[in-house]
């Protein structure tokens, strides 16, 4: 395939800037570009007016700029199925899920992709800041190469056979840069603010939007010795490691979350951000996804726990069944069940797992969750 | 390949001969037809005889076409204006779950101000059935509006037959006749109906024009208010070039009907004896009771959305159900009313529509394009 312009792409475009620009560098590149927009959730208000309209509408302007065809793909179905119902069990766990790990494994890199493909399309790009490499017959996904933006984090779930569908054209590129590109070009969304936060909820107030699915049942707030510091509004609110909201005042602050206790409905609070109850310096991770071959022994690496945080030196370790298990060189603060622990190999991201259970000094810390 | 275009129940290509008129129309007359002058009276003049045309068009006397934007006006006016006006007779109105959203979301607006409205449902062939319409007759009833075709199927619905039983009721009978306008023969009297509503891009004129007829006699209150333009009914400076230009396209398919339902008949046939050919699965929505301008055809095992794309990147040009907020595509109200919510017939199929822009290789054509488009989803 090195014809670009019998190579049709895909690009799911979002509206912004990043997926704007991605169509751009790709049609000047001479490829059969076909823009798509995947309305994923309907946020229809009593007026008829639905942010994904909106979005749509700086899709369609952006093509036609560019002189590409653009449609729209309704996902609502299965993101509700695979991504939104896999959000609301999490937190009725207890848990704190990322739903942008699940919709770029369950839709963006699976139900679009298949879509694509029934397009004729050779690959699927997105705006994402990540790269892929071929070596010999295998694909390698590799950090974007702007440390605050790359997005391999979220990606951690695709594999080599996956990717070697899809481009990631801004991989490369600076942010800075990409909005230059689309000023140069007078994108209509060059100067669109960057979405922040979940997709679905959006600048909306996230205890209103997850009450309005989950039932919130307050409980007490205590202390890891039993102290009793007041009423929390219901664990789903609460994720480890949190300084906000929790309300205590008085001497020895500020306080954080180092654990819940599902059962009890108890949530447990601990002053200052450096408080041992929050350390730990092992995981156990559950689904794990190795973007090529999976190790049969341990594997010495870096990994991140967070989506922008800095590396840290793990040994992970086989345990079969989709379990790993981490065991950090030095211990790490806020470990939090049900986040992404991913893999890197320098620039190299090898995959990623759930985080399930944590532990410190071989003790599992059950108060965590 | 050039593209095919096979969606004329959206729009049509406007006619060259039209284009002319409406080219002279701008050129040479400006006048406001209120004018009390030389300007106005030509423009008034012109005007005059396009409604003249329009009226004997269906039959009617040219006091009874008001000129509005299009269909979607056109029915707006004919229900809000009916209702409004004879409140005091009663609260209900009978339409059908088929209709045009022109039709269904006034009504739902009408619901919202506190009058009743009953949806007819329609068999699998989508076809309404006079006896449910009788049957939905009460003392109430002040406004019965059923469309004379269907524009996702084709289907005819039986005006005439429903027209009769109206005659002993008080309530007014409104068409939405836009799919059929041009195709059909059409004569108000005959129809026994009211209003009916006509649009003039699906006949190859231009689109911001149509005109609701309105039977001399008929309540109807207007829903815009200013100056005295089309008996009050509805104010504002007559769009003088498109109400020209519909006039055109009127007399062009009234001396060309039979050509082209010719024309259309065989590009049909072609099509479906085709897609035969290429042994596709695939299934007929409607009966043979359609017009020949429009097939809707479901194929088991895709979707719409895939359907759509792959046709337009290969240069095909249809269309389903409804195109609606943010592109997506939601399952056809049309299919759903005929197979029930769920049925997969309301997301596998599509509208083909026939008309000028169109010849015999073309649509042979496109058929062998979505054959082997249907086969290739079908075999991934």
């Amino acid at each position: 395939m090195t014809d670009n312009a019998n190579t049709r792409v895909v690009v799911g475009m979002s509206g912004g800037v990043d997926s704007s620009v991605t169509a751009l560098l790709l049609k000047e590149q001479g490829y059969d570009v076909v823009g798509i927009f995947m309305k994923n959730w309907d946020d229809t208000d009593e007026f008829g007016v639905c942010t994904a309209t909106e979005d749509f509408d700086d899709v369609v302007r952006v093509c036609n700029q560019l002189d590409i065809p653009y449609y729209a793909v309704n996902f609502e179905k299965q993101y509700w199925d695979k991504v939104f119902t896999y959000f609301l069990d999490e937190y009725k766990a207890g848990r704190t899920p990322n739903p942008d790990v699940m919709c770029n494994k369950e839709i963006k890199f699976k139900a679009f992709l298949e879509h694509a493909l029934s397009l004729g399309a050779d690959y699927v790009a997105t705006g994402h800041y990540a790269q892929v490499r071929k070596v010999g017959d295998r694909y390698e996904m590799l950090r974007g190469v702007d440390d605050n933006k790359d997005q391999t984090y979220f990606l951690n779930q695709l594999s080599s056979d996956v990717l070697a569908k899809v481009m990631f054209p801004l991989g490369h590129l600076p942010k800075k840069e990409v909005r230059e590109i689309a000023k140069t070009h007078d994108l209509v969304t060059a100067t669109k603010k960057d979405s922040t936060g979940i997709c679905f909820i959006g600048e909306r107030n996230f205890k209103e939007f997850l009450s309005e699915y989950l039932p919130a049942q307050p409980g007490r707030m205590k202390t890891m010795s039993g102290e009793d510091k007041g009423q929390h509004e219901g664990l789903m609110y609460y994720t480890i490691g949190q300084r906000q909201g929790l309300g205590i005042g008085g001497p020895g602050g500020p306080w954080f979350v180092v654990g819940k206790d599902l059962r009890k409905n108890e949530l447990y609070v601990e002053p200052g951000y450096d408080n041992h109850y929050l350390y730990s310096d092992g995981l156990i991770a559950t689904d794990v996804n190795w973007i090529n071959e999976a190790p049969t022994r341990a594997v010495v690496c870096t990994a991140k726990f967070r989506y922008r945080q800095k590396d840290t030196q793990v040994t992970v370790v086989p345990l079969g069944d989709g379990r790993v298990e981490v065991i950090f060189d030095q211990s790490e603060r806020a470990i939090t069940p049900g986040q992404a622990v991913v893999f890197y190999q320098d620039d190299i991201c090898l995959g990623g797992a759930t985080i399930d259970e944590i532990y410190k000094n071989n003790q599992r810390l059950n108060y965590v969750g | 390949m050039e593209p095919i275009y096979l969606d004329h129940a959206a729009t049509a290509p406007v006619h060259p001969d039209v284009i002319e008129t409406m080219h002279v129309a701008m050129k040479d007359t400006f006048g406001n037809p209120s004018s009390v002058h030389h300007f106005g009276r030509k423009a008034r003049k012109q005007l005059d005889e396009a409604r003249r045309v329009a009226a004997v068009s269906i039959g009617a006397n040219e006091k009874e076409i008001t000129f509005t934007s299009g269909g979607t006006e056109a029915d707006n006016l004919a229900l809000i204006g009916v209702a409004y006006a004879n409140k005091q007779k009663g609260n209900h109105i009978i339409t059908t779950e088929i209709e045009h959203h022109a039709i269904l979301h006034t009504a739902e607006y009408l619901e919202k101000q506190g009058f009743h409205v009953t949806y007819l449902p329609v068999n699998e062939q989508g076809q309404v059935s006079v006896a449910d319409v009788e049957q939905a007759l009460t003392d109430q009833t002040i406004l019965v509006s059923i469309m004379m075709v269907n524009n996702e199927t084709g289907m005819i619905q039986p005006i005439e037959e429903i027209g009769e039983l109206l005659l002993t009721h008080q309530a007014y009978f409104h068409t939405d006749a836009v799919q059929a306008y041009g195709l059909l023969s059409l004569d108000v009297s005959k129809l026994g109906v009211d209003l009916l509503t006509t649009s003039a891009h699906k006949i190859n004129g231009p689109k911001g024009i149509g005109f609701l007829y309105i039977k001399n006699g008929t309540r109807l209150e207007a829903i815009h208010y200013g100056g005295e333009q089309e008996r009050k009914r509805r104010p504002g400076t007559e769009n003088y070039p498109a109400i020209l230009g519909f006039k055109k396209a009127i007399e062009l398919v009234e001396s060309e009907r039979e050509k082209r339902s010719e024309a259309y008949i065989s590009y049909k046939q072609l099509f479906v004896d085709t897609l035969k050919e290429h042994a596709i699965d695939f299934s007929i929505n409607g009966s043979t009771n359609t017009v020949p301008a429009i097939v809707n055809i479901s194929f088991p095992g895709t979707n719409v959305e895939a359907l759509l794309m792959n046709f337009d990147l290969e240069g095909i040009a249809a269309s389903s159900g409804s195109a609606c907020t943010a592109g997506s595509v939601e399952p056809s109200h049309v299919l759903m009313a005929m197979y029930g919510e769920g049925n997969e017939k309301t997301t596998n199929s599509i509208r083909f529509s026939f008309g000028l822009a169109n010849d015999q290789a073309q649509v042979k054509t496109a058929a062998e394009t979505v054959a082997k488009i249907v086969a290739r989803l079908n075999n991934k």
